[in-house]
């Protein structure tokens, strides 16, 4: 049964008619046209659909919407300030080549700037244990882990 | 130069839009109202389906169609029509056809919604009815029904034997004879495959579809479904990654298209995770070395052969056997190949296919050669290294393999090896120190490039290429801003698009050879063209000047002689007043001189594992690679492909692995967690080094191509590793605990 929703999204209300039982994911990318966020698995296995909930980055698809109503949600969308200057952790991503095919990036970017919130210098071993979530195929790690150390020394 | 561009590690140009979600994948392109597709899949591996009943789903409100092998129509009569540009041969599946089921998963219908949530449920409500039939999915118990595995296909080798092998190997003082095998591999993109079918009010298809070849894709829409190519569009721009998944259109796109065209409405179909299990794999091989040297080391015969996978309908060939003449000096080779007709859907090209499994083997049996002659593992390779392609007779184009060995061998620190295996202790941990060598091939295909340069200066270049998360948007934006001597933001690289001119897939590690040669021609056609409207200008001093007189770079075209005769690219065109400058190319590969040369990458690759002596769990703790690849057009997006092949390879040695359950002739472990892949806390030290050298026999900008070779020898490498610390030597990938710790069946159960 549809019923009228209203998400706080990267500093905007939006309202929605959906059902409450639907994936976050879904609300973002189809009714709001998210696209940032990526489906991957649909299980939380894969990460590639992380937002930030109150600033922590957690996986979107297996979120019910109706259990997002009561925080700040911020995706990939809401990172660059209103000029359109990308969040440090997303050019850093750039200058280190931390992007291939670019799909599971998503997810990389919103834990990095999750861990950065919470701890500003981290160690790599800190940055590979924050993104323990996050699966990617083109095994760009090892560039992932130098872009986050750029960011948070930038 | 400022405008020198290649082998410089530029930024990505498709960076910006793909942290910042912009770049669309194909599943991303919407229209209103768009409909869903879900795809049911068989749960059956072999036999008829008796009955299919689509009432309940029909009856709820919003489900617009199903389709299925009932009321599919008869589509191009012809197996033929079905054949993409990587078919193996054989007769290519075709989805809806008939009631037969040929494996499991195979896409048995297609529930059509109005939205996705719907088409999802309504695919639950299928009644399906089989008559089931006994299948076969276990290559090593059906050895016997083996055929041979030759044919012809695209970048397949028919396996070559050179000299004697029996006779020097019954002579050859020190001997191994050993069997090798490894885990089915799936791709697994992190994007699923999906293809969105726009319909045009005239019938006209515009099809966003994950692919690595636009034009393969717009090839099987036409012949199978007889529309004219002048009425398909086939657009591809980003490609959440594909390793070579999208080499050949997957069903999604045939069963899109199917709704698209009979409905007569946009429609949409995107494959779940455990159905990009359902369509090809990297296939189980079973391999025998038999290598024979004197006592000095030098290698006299060897044998290698291989047992593989293949489907009932269509023969799956990849080079597995045929890479120790190319990289050994050694005059008696054999080898064997045979595949096994399966219960299964055809194995699909994986990174580096065949390669990636038939070095392992061979890089695995020198090893242990090496310590039954009681010599250094590298020693030993240099003592067989070759300067020509024995299984040719042929000299290389370029092989820096040589310096690989050297430099690898240096930055890691290979001469403190200790070659006892089991002495290199630590703690708890097992150190082991392992090598292995890898090869591929390094092609060039024909290519065609189109480049614009308009009044204002800005130049775009384009061929129905794709990037796949590769960087050819980048590379190809280098070598036309070099070549004509623009600044780099000047220009526009486009591909994925089939209206675009002719490439072939993005597979072998040919792009860069082929589609940069091309653009590289078409931008040096701009040039003389350029140079000829300068010499028209009045009182120009470029009058009658030839190309090789003078330079193009920074925005101006200069005289070699004296730098300070020059005109600006952008007075050219005003001057003259000209709008643009369009010119085409047409690369054609010299095979004439090419076939004259073996023409392959190499790599040297460095493991260092550490085994838990109690747990028996295995790390990779550091990979020196070093690459011979040919001139390397830019450095970051190079690394990032060796890289990427490095992570593959730990991953294939310690991971992965597809898990058929044979009752059911189904891979069960299909999700991304059972499905192991190595992640952020496998990651040990990776450091790369590229031993470049022009090879200009393979392509004109000097590349040779390095998607595949920074996989090839990994697995190796770490598997020599892991003998090295643990003394156990483990001739089966994926090295799992109980393999590493050397428990038997019945124990590794315990665990």
């Amino acid at each position: 049964m549809k019923k009228k929703i209203i998400l706080k999204v990267n500093g905007k209300e939006h309202e929605v008619n959906v059902d409450p039982a639907t994936p976050l994911l879904y609300v973002l990318r189809n009714n709001l046209g998210l696209k940032g966020p990526k489906f991957g698995c649909g299980l939380s296995q894969c990460g590639a659909c992380m937002v930030l909930y109150d600033g922590k980055a957690n996986p979107s698809c297996l979120k019910a919407v109706e259990n997002a109503t009561d925080m700040e949600i911020t995706t990939l969308e809401g990172l660059a300030d209103d000029n359109g200057n990308l969040h440090k952790v997303q050019q850093a991503f750039v200058e280190e080549q931390a992007a291939q095919c670019g799909y599971c990036l998503n997810g990389l970017v919103m834990a990095s700037v999750g861990l950065l919130q919470e701890n500003s210098n981290p160690s790599d071993e800190e940055i590979q244990a924050a993104l323990y979530r996050n699966i990617c195929r083109c095994g760009v790690h090892p560039r992932v882990i130098r872009a986050v150390k750029k960011a948070s020394t930038s | 130069m400022a405008t020198d561009y290649i082998g410089k590690p530029k930024n990505r140009v498709d960076g910006r839009d793909k942290v910042a979600g912009k770049a669309k994948y194909a599943a991303e392109f919407h229209e209103p109202g768009l409909l869903h597709g879900v795809v049911v899949s068989s749960a059956i591996a072999k036999g008829r389906i008796k009955v299919i009943d689509a009432s309940k789903a029909l009856e709820l409100d919003g489900v617009v169609e199903v389709f299925t092998h009932e009321n599919t129509p008869s589509l191009a009569w012809m197996d033929l029509s079905y054949k993409d540009m990587d078919a193996p041969p054989g007769d290519p599946f075709r989805p809806l056809h008939s009631d037969k089921i040929q494996f499991n998963m195979q896409p048995v219908a297609l529930v059509v919604a109005e939205t996705l949530e719907l088409a999802k449920y309504a695919s639950h409500l299928i009644d399906i009815g089989y008559d089931v039939d006994g299948h076969n999915t276990k290559l090593v118990d059906s050895l016997d029904q083996s055929e041979k595995g030759k044919g012809l296909r695209a970048g397949f080798e028919n396996p070559t034997s050179v000299g004697d092998f029996e006779d020097a190997f019954e002579k050859a003082e020190v001997k191994i004879d050993l069997e090798y095998f490894h885990g089915a591999e799936h791709h697994n993109p992190m994007e699923m495959h999906a293809s969105t079918v726009i319909y045009g009010e005239d019938g006209n298809l515009t099809i966003y579809d994950k692919t690595q070849g636009v034009l393969n894709s717009r090839h099987y829409v036409s012949m199978v479904f007889g529309i004219s190519k002048k009425k398909i569009r086939v657009l591809s721009p980003y490609v959440g990654g594909a390793f070579g998944s999208a080499l050949r259109p997957q069903y999604q796109l045939f069963m899109a298209t199917l709704a698209a065209t009979q409905l007569k409405k946009s429609v949409k179909v995107e494959l779940t995770r455990p159905q990009m299990f359902s369509f090809g794999h990297r296939p189980i091989t079973i391999q025998n070395l038999k290598i024979g040297a004197s006592a000095d080391g030098t290698l006299k015969a060897i044998h290698h052969s291989a047992f593989s996978e293949t489907s009932q309908f269509e023969k799956y060939i990849e080079n597995v056997v045929n890479w120790s003449a190319k990289l050994y000096k050694c005059e008696n080779v054999e080898e064997k190949y045979r595949v096994v007709p399966l219960d299964m859907y055809t194995p699909l090209d994986m990174r580096a296919p065949g390669g990636a499994t038939g070095v392992y083997a061979l890089e695995s049996a020198m090893d242990e050669l090496a310590y039954k002659l009681k010599m250094d593992p590298l020693e030993l390779r240099l003592k067989n290294y070759t300067e020509e392609d024995k299984s040719k007779g042929k000299p290389f184009s370029s092989k820096t393999l040589r310096e690989c060995y050297q430099q690898g061998a240096e930055k890691f620190g290979w001469e403190k090896r200790n070659p006892e295996p089991g002495s290199m202790k630590e703690g708890h941990q097992l150190v082991g120190w392992g090598m292995a060598t890898g090869i591929w091939d390094a092609l060039q295909m024909p290519a065609r490039a189109k480049a614009i340069l308009t009044a204002d200066g800005k130049l775009e270049v384009s061929s129905a290429t794709a990037d796949i998360g590769t960087g050819t948007y980048t590379i190809m934006a280098q070598i036309a801003a070099e070549t004509l001597g623009l600044p780099f933001e000047d220009v526009t690289a486009k591909l994925g698009d089939s209206s675009l001119p002719f490439a072939l897939i993005e597979g072998g590690s040919a792009t860069a050879a082929s589609v940069g040669s091309a653009v590289k021609s078409v931008c040096l056609k701009v040039a003389k063209k350029l140079l000829k409207e300068a010499g028209k200008i009045k009182n120009s001093p470029f009058k009658d000047a030839k190309i090789e007189d003078v330079l193009f770079a920074d925005g101006k075209i200069s005289s070699r002689k004296d730098a300070s005769i020059y005109i600006e690219i952008s007075e050219v065109m005003k001057k003259r007043q000209l709008d643009e400058i369009k010119k085409k190319y047409a690369l054609i590969p010299n095979m004439l001189k090419q076939s004259r040369y073996g023409r392959n990458t190499h790599s040297a690759v460095f493991a260092e594992v550490k085994v838990d002596e109690d747990l028996g769990t295995v790390k990779v703790t550091k990979i020196v690679s070093a690459i011979d690849g040919g001139k390397i057009l830019n450095h970051k997006t190079a690394h990032s492909q060796i890289l990427g092949g490095v992570v593959w390879g730990i991953s294939m040695a310690l991971e992965e692995d597809s898990f058929m359950d044979h009752n059911f002739g189904r891979f069960i472990n299909h999700d991304l967690a059972e499905y192991h892949i190595a992640v952020n806390a496998d990651m040990p030290d990776i450091d790369i080094i590229f031993v470049e050298e022009e090879d200009h026999i393979v392509s004109s900008v000097g590349a040779k191509g390095i998607g595949e070779i920074g996989l090839v020898g990994v697995a190796a490498a770490i598997a020599n590793a892991v003998y090295h610390a643990t003394g156990r030597r483990v001739r089966e990938l994926p090295i799992t605990l109980d393999k590493a710790m050397g428990l038997n069946t019945a124990e590794a159960e315990q665990i």
